[in-house]
């Protein structure tokens, strides 16, 4: 009996203590913004970023030969401190794990997250968190033998669909199919490498993650020639940098250098010509590169600091294409990551 | 100890005295039909796996993974400008090795056996010949050649100062903060960031700081398990079953999640100081345990005996309990020591860029996507190395402790 009275003892201290969690966080946070100002404040007076990222991520975020860290997500961060330090490499990127990334973010760990976060509703408003602008729009996809002859998902009546367990992938797998009234074969697995294994052994015709790590994954088959995507989207996965609520200067920052990136592609300066448009005649681009108007002034941060972004990171498509697009191992084509110009949903309100 | 008598010697069959090979073969192995159906069977799976393996690490196995890396493994991201304060933590560990070697082996009547010198000879040629230890065979092998020179050295001042072991052991303990200077810095040495330690180097320093921070705790919880008063037995059995109720991935999650939550902001230890008392204080209670089961080991008549002699519970417990519970426990202590060196492959889900995380992280680099198998294969070969270590050191202590006759 007396074991069953220290559990239950236990029990109630460990709800108290998550209460306790709970509220200690609400309570830092307004006072955090109350008393200690901006994080940008913070951050220049560091004089570095500390930006989260997931480490592991092939495109998005890994370590290279020489120690540093490179992927998309990494980029972005460095067009954060760029932009506000004047200095991409004055970066320290902490690794988080996608179930202590929130934490981390609304504790003062980290100034942002660019860590594979999907903007969902419930994130923005319950968790407390804003979301800068998208850099990446992934969706589920489904790969299939080239040489399979299934063309859409009605193809997969009473074929079998390696899928991870427990992931959104699976329910958004499941809704999609009992919408389409396709009688399919769900093989789940916990692991990733054990599903791909699967799939690659022949014994599921489809394999569905977010496309983005299918084409990643793709290159690692055998024969990646013999795979191919279909033209399906599934979900709707749109990843982008995050700071906490609460804090408009900081996300105003991290919010336009983001659009900045794109904005710098549609106005096509790249890190090779910004030097050339220093003394241009056009006045959206002037204005932009802070040539004329106060843009960067009135956000606290340097007027010229898309030049920073722009000379050391480069634009958004070149971002994309040297990690994830037609300059890296995946290929990826733009599809919805291009320009709203070009028939994507890239789009930046305009800088004035 | 039993005699033996000519007669019973004689009696002995005299081919058990010079068994060939053919002959050990058939009586080990080919006894009788199923013994040899059962060796063929088994030695054709074993012959069929390790061709199967030796054909694919020849040839489909892509290796440039791992020299490409190798600083990544060793170090992580620790800037590589400050190499040489990781060579100089390695020399200190190889002088210190050395040093207790010869310490330890000073009544032994050749240091440098055969098979010893085998060894040594067998490290230097897999420095030279490993490609990724090939670039820096320059200054691994002085490495090997100091712990050889310590190790003579450590032999003649042990035969003329016996008492210098005890300042081995200090050494060792004072080794471990030099160990801390050099890799965070400070104190006059560019201060490198937690948040850039990794590889081999994190992952031995998390699980060495774990070692050294369980045992006193655990020693502590054994004892206090076991005292007469009430309080002190409630409040450690309660320590010890609530820990090992919780799984470890639960307790590390706990401190890199909830503890920041408790915190006010900006006030935050550090990520792998959290990791090191998480695993510490895991570890402690198992190892509570251990050292229990030896403390229930030692007979009663022990502690009577030295009550009788007039000694104080302080006295009967350092002089005459401990030393025996503790020699009846090392193997437990050291297996529970090697599984917290393998909980730290954990802390890569905690986000610590650890052996596994920092393996991880090259995965994930385009140019070495899909090398799973070439990655894990390497980690595991250095786990087991550094494993199998401890438990041969172990064994070699229980050797040396083994006073029963």
């Amino acid at each position: 009996m007396r074991k069953w009275g220290l559990l239950a003892a236990a029990l109630g201290l460990t709800m108290a203590a998550c209460g306790g969690g709970t509220t200690t966080t609400a309570d830092g946070e307004s006072g955090g913004t109350a008393t200690a100002g901006s994080r940008l404040d913070v951050v220049k007076d560091r004089g570095q970023l500390i930006c989260g990222v997931d480490g592991g991520i092939p495109g998005f975020s890994f370590v290279d030969e020489s120690g540093t860290y490179s992927g998309l997500d990494v980029d972005v961060c460095k067009a954060v401190a760029a932009a506000v330090l004047g200095d991409a490499e004055a970066v320290e990127y902490r690794r988080l794990d996608s179930t202590e990334r929130f934490t981390a973010l609304s504790g003062g760990e980290v100034d942002m997250l660019s860590r594979n976060t999907t903007w969902t509703v419930s994130r923005d408003t319950s968790v407390g968190l804003e979301f800068a602008p998208t850099t990446f729009f992934d969706g589920q996809g489904m790969l299939v033998r080239a040489d399979s002859g299934i063309e859409t998902l009605e193809d997969f009546a009473g074929q079998a669909i390696c899928v991870e367990t427990g992931t959104t992938t699976e329910l958004n797998l499941t809704d999609q199919m009992r919408q389409l009234g396709v009688d399919f074969e769900p093989v789940v697995f916990q692991d990733a490498d054990a599903a791909y294994a699967a799939y690659d052994e022949g014994r599921c015709e489809g394999m569905t993650s977010d496309k983005s790590q299918l084409v990643a994954r793709r290159s690692t088959l055998p024969n990646p020639d013999e795979h191919v995507l279909l033209e399906v989207t599934m979900s709707k996965e749109p990843l982008g940098p995050v700071t906490v609520n609460n804090d408009s200067a900081w996300f105003d920052v991290v919010k336009w250098t983001t659009y900045g990136l794109i904005q710098a592609e549609e106005f096509g300066i790249t890190s090779e010509n910004v030097a050339t448009f220093e003394g241009t005649e056009n006045p959206d681009i002037a204005r932009f590169l802070g040539a004329e108007g106060t843009l960067g002034t009135d956000m606290g941060l340097p007027n010229d600091f898309m030049v920073q972004v722009i000379s050391q990171v480069g634009n958004y498509g070149e971002i994309y294409e040297r990690n994830v697009g037609a300059d890296s191992e995946f290929a990826l084509e733009r599809g919805q990551n291009a320009l709203w110009t070009e028939g994507g949903l890239m789009y930046s309100p305009p800088f004035r | 100890m039993t005699t033996v008598t000519p007669d019973s010697f004689s009696s002995a069959p005299p081919e058990v005295v010079g068994l060939g090979p053919i002959a050990w073969a058939k009586k080990n192995l080919f006894s009788d039909w199923f013994n040899s159906l059962l060796t063929v069977v088994i030695v054709g799976i074993f012959s069929w796996g390790a061709i199967r393996l030796t054909s694919w690490a020849l040839t489909t196995a892509q290796w440039q993974v791992i020299p490409n890396n190798f600083g990544l493994f060793m170090t992580g991201t620790f800037p590589s400008g400050l190499y040489p304060r990781i060579w100089a933590l390695l020399a200190i560990i190889c002088g210190l090795a050395g040093l207790s070697w010869g310490v330890l082996g000073r009544n032994v009547s050749t240091l440098f056996s055969r098979g010893v010198l085998i060894g040594l000879g067998l490290v230097c040629a897999f420095i030279v010949l490993f490609p990724p230890t090939r670039p820096s065979s320059l200054k691994l092998l002085p490495m090997v050649a100091l712990v050889a020179i310590a190790a003579a050295a450590g032999r003649q001042a042990g035969r003329k100062f016996p008492g210098i072991g005890k300042w081995v052991s200090l050494a060792w303990f004072l080794s471990y903060f030099a160990a801390l200077w050099l890799i965070g810095g400070g104190l006059g040495l560019t201060p490198v960031s937690t948040n850039d330690w990794g590889g081999l180097v994190l992952t031995l320093f998390t699980a060495v700081s774990g070692i050294a921070l369980c045992f006193p705790l655990g020693l502590l919880l054994a004892l206090g398990r076991r005292s007469a008063l009430p309080v002190v037995r409630w409040l450690s059995t309660a320590y010890i079953e609530l820990v090992r109720g919780v799984p470890l991935v639960a307790l590390l999650f706990m401190g890199q999640v909830m503890i920041p939550l408790f915190l006010p902001i900006g006030s935050r230890p550090d990520r792998i100081l959290r990791a090191i008392i998480a695993l510490a204080l895991f570890s402690a209670a198992y190892l509570a345990e251990n050292v229990r089961a030896g403390l229930q080991a030692v007979p009663r008549g022990q502690n009577e005996a030295a009550m009788s002699l007039g000694l104080n519970t302080p006295t009967t417990l350092g002089l005459i309990v401990l030393p025996q519970a503790l020699k009846i426990a090392i193997p437990a202590i050291v297996g529970q020591f090697i599984s917290l060196f393998q909980d730290t492959t954990l802390l890569s889900i905690v986000g610590l860029a650890e052996l596994l995380g920092i393996g991880r992280s090259i995965l994930a680099n385009p140019a070495y996507l899909g090398r799973y198998a070439e990655v894990y294969l390497f980690l595991a070969v250095i786990y087991w190395i550094f494993c199998y270590a401890m438990s041969l050191g172990s064994r070699k202590i229980e050797e040396k402790l083994n006073t029963n006759h």
